[in-house]
């Protein structure tokens, strides 16, 4: 998680518009450089005119230093509409060989993972599919540093992007406010900020299993929502990402 | 199968029309779609914004809304809206609004159109082709083989003819040889061009009657004729037929209506061959046979009133094995009106002929052979006019106590408004009744209204069937004269209207309000049977069941084009609908009743009692347009 937090911190320094604009002229590498080249998105555009990418992964744990990606998906969105059609999803070959055969994975048998292809070879087609579009995730302490992490595993350089993290709105919304300090003072527990819980609050239909795509799906329905009841189509991105 | 999205194909493949289309097509379907969120009260479609996808709920709920407003539907997950603006000119025709937190699917309109044209189930359900109902009735159709069975399928060899000169003897001889049962009889063509034919050398015949093998017994040897007797002698001459064409269900019935055994199949005017009852009970052990048969032999009302639970389960059969309404409520008429005449004869055994000739009328769900299995007894006597009440009436009344409580014992219960021939009014000769009739059309009072209602489905049950037949004339005739009452009639079937929907586990109302359960007869079957009254009253039809009414309704210009079909598919399909229930009512060991409760109904047939209350409702409000109010002063 380390070095992704300092790259991060640094990056928002100076401004994601700016980052992706030095990354566009430092990278050496083909697809990063077409990524960063589409620029980053104004932190003042309303989000009813920003592009985004919902993005899930399975992983083989919580540690990037020590597990990998198994499984990524991705659908494009915006607030008005979620473009199934634009969807994409791998398996992808975890580098380290899966030592712990008890790992289970919903929908993926380890055969699959056996025959799939190494992560470098999908990640054109990925980048592609982030060009332009602010991605959004359910728990940002996966996604983006594994990503990074693998990233600079493979190409020796980092991979570093603003993400919109559906969880840490509800947290704002939930846990930060004074009426979840009026129940920690009674003892109550926490409102759970679980994706399926969450969505929950907005009548949004409660998902079975764990798949990239259906996570990802899930998580792009719960933005839609939350901007729809917590905001407005008018709210700055700048207000949301992080 | 796309394991990927699964979590969205399952969904929508548990919804119709999702849940017949192809694995394939679904998979594609599943992966086009678009998924919006819609908050509590927000607008999803505007009025004539363009459209270019088709809704479907995946949570939440939609209210969906006339031009002017009204509400027009309720929709709840799986549910799917914005077809017709997709269909027409793709202009949004009815807004829809989210009033729950809302999730839809949009499937995108090239989608829509390759399903419309890869999947007739798919178009049926969007009414591209045949409206939704039309086609639900169809394939039930479809399914049953009764129904689809004509009845040439059971002749199996032509059948034996000979001129009217041969005798009785050589008749014999040839239906031994051929070891048959029955012989038709020809001659030169003479009064008759129903029966009148061309045979293959070019021969003009008249079927002039039929000999049976009883007729050999009862006519020829217990008469005493000799062996050269010609046929003509001895042969009935009442002859009842049916064509090739009709169902093997349509020519049981008429055995059973005209209590004969055997029946001269005809292609048009040519015999073609003739069908025995053994041949129809062979091809279809139904019940309903043996059941009316069982009646004839009853001794006593007790003996009677034991057979309602076959009553019932002949119902539960047909209902089974996929009969429509028209076959159902044929056969439970046709016995409930055994009943009343074996009642009848019991009771002339008992009390002696008849003082004076009379028929027993059966009026309201009877008269139309529209009987299901809650129905309670709608009578009256029509007596001839030498009827002399301090004479005659004693007998009458006793005969029709003795009928109505019989028919009560065998599960008709009786007449909450006292409309039976034991209430002296309606035990009348017929010049009384015609007088009543009069008065009833010239001068109509809420009163006078209520007894048309009920009365003005009349048909004869026993005895001498001229003078109900008189009857029936009398309404065809004067009242299509009748502006007043027509409008009366009119204004008098809007009384009873139909609920909107289903909306989740409830009957939705118009006016959004929501019930536990619907009575199918008073919100569906009634209401439309007394709109098709109205109509046949107009047009002179003298036909008593409401698909007969609507048949001679629909040869006029009363109605606008297709419209008399899609009242006859809807109230097909309340009727299904009503008998489904009560046999699901029975199969539970429940009292039966005309209650729908919302949540023992497929989602399949919802949409289709939504379309047939729609149908229902456009009817309605084109009654009162059609049969305006008379100017009384001018």
């Amino acid at each position: 998680m380390a070095s992704e937090e300092r790259g991060r911190r640094e990056a928002s320094k100076d401004g994601w518009p700016e980052y992706f604009h030095r990354r566009a002229g430092e990278t050496g590498t083909a697809s990063l450089k077409a990524y960063y080249g589409a620029g980053c998105l104004d932190p003042e555009t309303p989000m009813s005119d920003v592009p985004m990418l919902a993005m899930d992964m399975e992983t083989t744990g919580l540690d990037e230093t020590r597990h990998a990606i198994v499984s990524i998906g991705v659908v494009p969105f915006d607030l008005r509409r979620i473009r199934l059609g634009g969807r994409l999803y791998w398996v992808v070959k975890p580098p380290r060989p899966l030592d712990e055969r008890s790992i289970t994975f919903h929908h993926i048998t380890h055969s699959d993972i056996e025959t799939a292809p190494d992560l470098q070879a999908v990640l054109p087609i990925l980048l592609t599919a982030m060009a332009g579009r602010i991605v959004v995730v359910h728990y940002r302490n996966i996604e983006r540093p594994f990503l990074d992490a693998a990233v600079r595993a493979r190409l020796g350089e980092p991979l570093l992007f603003p993400v919109i993290d559906t969880m840490a709105l509800e947290a704002r919304l939930h846990r930060i406010s004074w009426r979840s300090r009026v129940r920690g003072w009674l003892g109550q527990p926490p409102v759970s900020i679980r994706l399926g819980d969450s969505r929950a609050r907005y009548g949004l239909p409660s998902y079975t299993g764990h798949h990239a795509l259906h996570d990802a799906l899930a998580t792009a329905e719960l933005l839609q929502a939350q901007v729809n009841r917590h905001f407005s189509p008018e709210t700055p991105l700048g207000e949301l990402w992080t | 199968m796309n394991t990927e999205l699964q979590e969205i194909r399952a969904h929508m493949g548990r919804f119709p029309p999702f849940d017949k289309i192809s694995d394939e097509l679904l998979d594609e379907v599943a992966g086009e779609i678009e998924v919006g969120y819609f908050q509590a009260g927000s607008t999803i479609l505007e009025q004539d914004q363009p459209i270019h996808e088709l809704c479907y709920v995946r949570s939440g709920a939609v209210e969906v809304y006339r031009r002017t407003g009204a509400l027009y539907d309720r929709l709840g997950e799986g549910d799917v809206f914005g077809q017709y603006g997709l269909l027409r000119n793709r202009k949004v025709r009815f807004p829809a609004k989210a009033i729950e937190d809302t999730l839809i699917y949009f499937i995108p309109e090239q989608t829509f159109t390759r399903l419309c044209e890869t999947d007739e189930n798919f178009a049926d359900f969007v009414e591209l082709g045949r409206p939704r109902l039309k086609a639900a009735i169809e394939d039930q159709r479809k399914n049953n083989d009764m129904m689809i069975t004509r009845v040439r399928k059971l002749v199996t060899r032509p059948p034996l003819i000979v001129e009217g000169a041969t005798t009785v003897q050589q008749a014999a001889r040839l239906i031994s040889e051929h070891q048959a049962s029955t012989v038709l009889v020809v001659d030169a063509p003479g009064d008759n061009p129903r029966f009148t034919y061309t045979d293959a050398e070019g021969g003009q015949w008249q079927v002039c009657g039929i000999v049976t093998d009883s007729d050999f017994r009862a006519r020829v040897v217990g008469e005493g004729r000799g062996p050269e007797t010609p046929v003509t002698e001895v042969m009935s001459t009442n002859l009842i037929a049916v064509q090739s064409d009709e169902s093997v269900h349509e020519a049981m019935l008429c055995m059973l209506r005209n209590n004969v055994h055997r029946l001269p199949v005809m292609h048009r005017r040519r015999p073609i061959g003739v069908v025995v009852l053994s041949d129809i009970i062979r091809y279809e052990t139904n019940t309903s046979l043996f059941l009316v048969d069982n009646i004839f032999n009853q001794t006593s009302a007790e003996g009677l009133s034991a057979l309602v639970p076959e009553v019932r389960a002949a119902c539960v059969r047909m209902v089974r094995d996929g009969a429509d309404s028209q076959m159902i409520g044929s056969a439970l008429s046709t016995i409930g009106r055994s009943f009343a005449r074996r009642l009848l004869e019991l009771a002339e055994q008992e009390l002696g002929p008849p003082p004076v000739p009379y028929c027993f009328m059966a009026l309201g769900s009877m008269a139309r052979n529209e009987q299901t299995l809650v129905s309670d007894q709608d009578n009256a006597l029509v007596l001839s006019d030498d009827f002399d009440p301090k004479r005659h009436d004693a007998y009458f009344k006793a005969m029709a106590r003795r009928v109505s409580d019989g028919l009560a014992a065998c599960g008709y219960t009786y007449c909450k408004g006292k409309v039976m021939a034991t209430n002296p009014d309606w035990r009348q000769p017929l010049a009384v009744w015609r007088r009543y009739f009069r008065s009833w059309m010239a001068e109509p009072t809420p009163q006078r209204l209520l007894h048309s209602n009920i009365f003005f489905d009349l048909d004869a049950v026993h005895g001498d069937n001229a003078l109900v037949e008189a009857l029936q004339d009398q309404v065809a005739q004067e009242a299509p004269k009748h502006e007043l009452f027509l409008a009366a009639m009119a204004r008098n079937a809007l009384n009873r209207t139909p609920p909107l929907g289903f909306f989740r586990d409830f009957v939705m109302e118009k006016d959004g309000k929501h019930n536990n359960s619907i009575n199918v007869k008073r919100r569906g079957t009634a209401p439309l049977a007394d709109l098709i009254r109205v109509h046949a009253l107009a047009c002179g039809s003298s036909a008593q069941n409401s698909f007969r009414r609507l048949d001679d309704i629909g040869k006029t210009q009363l109605l606008g084009p297709g419209v008399a079909d899609r009242l006859g598919y809807a109230l097909e399909f309340l009727t299904m609908s009503r008998l489904r229930h009560q046999v699901f009512d029975i199969e539970h060991e429940q009292e039966p009743d005309n209650n729908v409760e919302p949540e023992n109904v497929s989602s399949e047939e919802r949409r289709n009692l939504k379309d047939a209350f729609r149908v229902l409702s456009d009817a309605q409000k084109f009654l009162a347009f059609r049969y305006p109010m008379p100017n009384r002063n001018r």
